[in-house]
């Protein structure tokens, strides 16, 4: 299962059998290449990266390190071994041989879900295309440039599928991909929070935090799919996803970190010293995550939602672990909890487990969200701090769904419009928060320095040291 | 010593992950071929009943957290019950001394030593077991509060004087003062005066280049391979502090030595096994000083075949290259690798290993080789493909085989 890099597409699929999928990924590549030197990282183009990549999808080969120049990184297409005998695991089709074509009636449900996908991938690498120039340090831009280059391989991995499956129609939503842009007014990404701006490094941990492990639930369970080469390479995805969540989770952790140093330096916990001392407070950690989990609950879809119940029934998107689940896999008669406003406070009530998915589906993250957010706790525990994070209540802030029509406190408190208005600001970040934050961002790149608002890792990258030239500028 | 214990205990590494680093992202888990690795809503968790150290699971881990190690009774080793609670990874606990593995002493090592130690064996995962008919190590006799005071007795310039680097093979003097070291040890030398900070330099590490009956023999003495250090890896000038010191020293002048340290990095002693030595430049010391152990024939019994691969820039720069060449050919293969001569293509210590596929695979397969990979860290990768890449072709499976080696301490990194 190695990957033919002597190919134009370093490909295992073997692409060079099909001449005409080939010439038409081919003739996407340059396009592909000039979006990336347009809209990738800005003015870091000729660096040279210390990056993995991979070079087979076996354990031993994926994991590839040596110094790149990021236009020149092999983006391919890789799939997962092909599981013999697979079947469709849930839904109506249940017990079938899984496809490995589309079936012709669930064409366009298939296509948008690949395409929305898709789309999120370009988007995060143009939300974050400034951030090289604010580095807190090599090691974090190093890591910040191989979430990059991922994302855009994963962006090959669902042109791939559009190509090969989808005809005109495929090779139109391809050209698409590298049209829209993320925050334009006239021809933005599909998805609300690849829209936002990712001004900062706060804003980036918790981005590949937060909404970064979006993806990798939406992954995971379109690596159920009944379309067995949509399956493949989502699980080949998430291997490398998992070093997205590790940026995030770590990159918050080192923040809180040093900011307890600094706090239990300085023996206080008055926000106007600890941010004289250029560490960010507590508090206002606090906020951006109650910002960047409420925007990512959004991205779930609606609580209650009939596409959601079609995919899942059409074999197309299964849920989180299907096959581990202990029910059915057909769910027509199961019932699931969702939320509902009603008499000015929040009820759980049973909807049709069908209609629930995309609720099923955020449940699970956030439970994954959360322990995470116990670990941070950790740390200030450790530092022997009396402040604890928490996760906000899922219906909080939301923007999509029934949900979005109330006001909701971080503790699932019903609000009213004046309520909100009066408090929203302690709860997320203000401009001056947002203001403070930038003011902290400088670039430093001497290798083993680090910005003051941010502890080092515990470990370098690959085994190499902390300090390490995971970067080098020629 | 602990009570006395008529069963033999047999030492494991027992491969753990760290949960402080761990972000439980699953990939191990879903990577691990035979179901070793499990969790609860807390940790990730490894079986040491199911762990068959293939490694699959080592390089997807995005954190490192996965490449932990603990050397451990096998009979004591943590259940998964105890790591599922952990918030942290447990110390290195002091072994028995009776199990004959001195992995104990690691726990008493200096800071600077420990850390050294762990950076150069990361490439096989951390400090192995030595091969099973290794004499026993002495460990940290001298530490950096009492150090061993060693006279210089010579210091020879090894690499031609228009070379560009300043290779030096000194040999230090113990006097009365016993100072045991074995093939493949390795001595900290304490740089006098202070650091930018006002603080003691930290300790340096140098593998001993000569056999355990010293440099000349039967004189208390040893010698070292030492580099000048004028650059660090990325080429911008730094004054090394310590190999500057070493390369400075005029015979009669004293340095103040700290250990023996090193309990894995060690030679076979039983009749027919085989030394597979890869080294690059100063890396070369513990091979000399096994190749030099072995030509004594001190030990008539320890025979077994000698293979060495060794790369250098230019022959110029090769510490030894003129006794290296003269060493009758069926007592050692020896195999030389330029990167940097006029006129010639690069050639690496991997491409050497390439065009030797066939005598390189038939000694792994033997149960009696050893191998040793000694040099700059950049050159584990290029060696480990190679490697993967003849046995490959010999229908064999490399990591399937260097976990082997790796457990019965057979294959050895010391790589800086």
């Amino acid at each position: 299962m190695s990957i033919d890099y002597s190919q134009k597409i370093p490909n295992n699929v073997n692409l060079n059998e099909n001449k005409t999928l080939q010439r038409a990924l081919e003739h996407w590549q340059p396009e592909f290449i000039n979006w990336w030197k347009d809209m990738g990282p800005d003015e870091s183009q000729g660096f040279d990266v210390y990056l993995r990549t991979a070079v087979s999808v076996d354990p031993g080969g994926w994991a590839h390190f040596d110094y790149v120049k990021m236009p020149d990184y092999r983006w391919g297409i890789f799939l997962n071994p092909a599981e013999e005998g697979r079947k469709v695991n849930f839904g109506a089709h249940k017990g079938e041989a899984a496809w490995q074509e589309v079936p012709g009636e669930y064409r366009s449900n298939l296509r948008r879900l690949i395409v929305t996908q898709g789309d999120t991938e370009p988007a995060s690498v143009e939300q974050q295309r400034h951030l090289g120039l604010t580095c807190p340090s090599l090691y974090d831009m190093r890591n910040l440039f191989q979430v990059n280059v991922e994302e855009g391989r994963h962006l090959w991995a669902m042109v791939y599928l559009l190509h090969a499956y989808f005809g005109r129609d495929g090779r139109e939503e391809a050209e698409a991909l590298l049209e829209r842009r993320s925050g334009d007014a006239d021809n933005p990404r599909i998805l609300g929070a690849f829209n936002e701006n990712t001004p900062d490094w706060l804003s980036f941990f918790m981005f590949t935090y937060f909404t970064d492990r979006d993806g990798k639930y939406q992954l995971c369970s379109l690596a159920e799919s009944g379309f067995d080469p949509l399956a493949r390479t989502c699980k080949f995805m998430l291997t490398e996803e998992a070093h997205h969540m590790f940026v995030g989770e770590s990159g918050v952790g080192r923040v809180i970190q040093r900011t307890c140093e600094v706090m239990n330096q300085l023996k206080t916990d008055d926000v106007a010293k600890i941010r004289a001392a250029g560490v960010i407070d507590l508090p206002t950690i606090q906020r951006y995550l109650n910002f960047h989990f409420s925007v990512t609950m959004d991205l779930f879809g609606a609580d209650v939602s009939s596409n959601a119940a079609t995919f899942y029934n059409t074999g197309l998107k299964g849920r989180y672990e299907e096959t581990k689940q202990d029910d059915d896999h057909q769910l027509s008669d199961a019932s699931y909890p969702v939320l509902e406003v009603a008499d000015g406070q929040l009820l759980t009530v049973q909807a049709p487990y069908l209609n629930a998915l995309n609720e099923r589906l955020r449940d699970d993250y956030v439970r994954d969200a959360v322990a995470g957010i116990e670990r941070w706790n950790k740390i200030i525990q450790k530092a022997g701090i009396p402040f604890v994070l928490g996760a906000p209540h899922k219906a909080f802030n939301r923007k999509i769904g029934p949900l979005s029509a109330a006001k909701i406190s971080p503790a699932g408190k019903v609000l009213s419009e004046a309520e909100w208005t009066h408090h929203h600001l302690t709860w997320l970040p203000s401009i001056e928060d947002r203001a403070f934050v930038s003011s902290l961002m400088g670039r430093v790149v001497e290798p083993g320095k680090f910005a003051n608002w941010i502890a080092p890792p515990a470990r370098g990258i690959n085994n190499q040291p902390v300090d390490f030239s995971y970067v080098r500028f020629n | 010593m602990s009570t006395a214990s008529t069963t033999p205990v047999t030492i494991m590494r027992q491969h753990l992950i760290d949960p402080e680093i761990c972000i439980r992202c699953n990939t191990c888990e879903e990577t691990c071929p035979v179901d070793a690795i499990s969790h609860d809503s807390r940790n990730y968790v490894v079986d040491a009943a199911k762990c068959n150290y293939c490694y699959d699971c080592i390089s997807p881990c995005p954190t490192g957290a996965i490449d932990s190690w603990r050397n451990m009774r096998a009979d004591l080793a943590y259940p998964i019950a105890e790591q599922l609670l952990w918030d942290t990874l447990p110390a290195q606990v002091a072994l028995d001394e009776s199990t004959g593995v001195g992995a104990g002493d690691t726990a008493a090592l200096p800071d600077d030593v420990a850390k050294i130690a762990a950076a150069s064996t990361a490439g096989q995962g951390g400090i192995a077991p030595p091969p099973w008919s290794a004499a026993h190590p002495y460990v940290n006799l001298y530490s950096i509060q009492k150090p061993a005071v060693a006279t210089v007795s010579g210091n020879f310039r090894l690499t031609a004087e228009d070379a560009s680097s300043d290779i030096r093979h000194i040999v230090l003097d113990f006097g009365n003062a016993s100072f045991p070291v074995l093939e493949g040890q390795t001595i900290g030398i304490l740089a006098p005066g202070l650091d930018a900070n006002g603080r003691p330099h930290h300790v340096r590490l140098y593998s001993v280049a000569s056999p355990r009956d010293g440099e000349r023999p039967r004189y208390n003495n040893l010698s070292l391979t030492v580099k000048r250090v004028t650059a660090d890896h990325e080429g911008a000038a730094v004054r090394g502090v310590a190999s500057n010191f070493l390369c400075d020293l005029k015979k009669g002048d004293q340095v103040n030595v700290v250990g023996p340290y090193g309990t894995s990095f060690l030679m076979p002693n039983h009749a027919g096994s085989n030394l597979l030595m890869i080294c690059t430049g100063t890396g070369s010391a513990p091979m000399r000083a096994m190749t030099e152990r072995r030509r004594r024939k001190s030990v008539p019994a320890e025979d077994g075949k000698l293979m060495l691969f060794f790369g250098a820039r230019t022959p110029d720069e090769l510490p030894y290259f003129g006794p290296l060449t003269r060493l009758p050919k069926d007592f050692i293969d020896i195999n030389l690798a330029f990167s940097r001569v006029p006129d010639r293509p690069r050639q690496y210590v991997q491409d050497l290993i390439r065009a030797r596929a066939d005598e390189v695979v038939r000694l792994l397969q033997d149960e009696n080789t050893y191998l040793y990979l000694c040099g700059l860290k950049g050159m584990e990768q290029g060696v480990d493909a190679a490697i993967s890449e003849v046995c490959g072709n010999h229908g064999l499976a490399w990591k399937t085989l260097q976990a082997a080696l790796l457990q019965q301490g057979r294959y050895h990194v010391e790589t800086y």
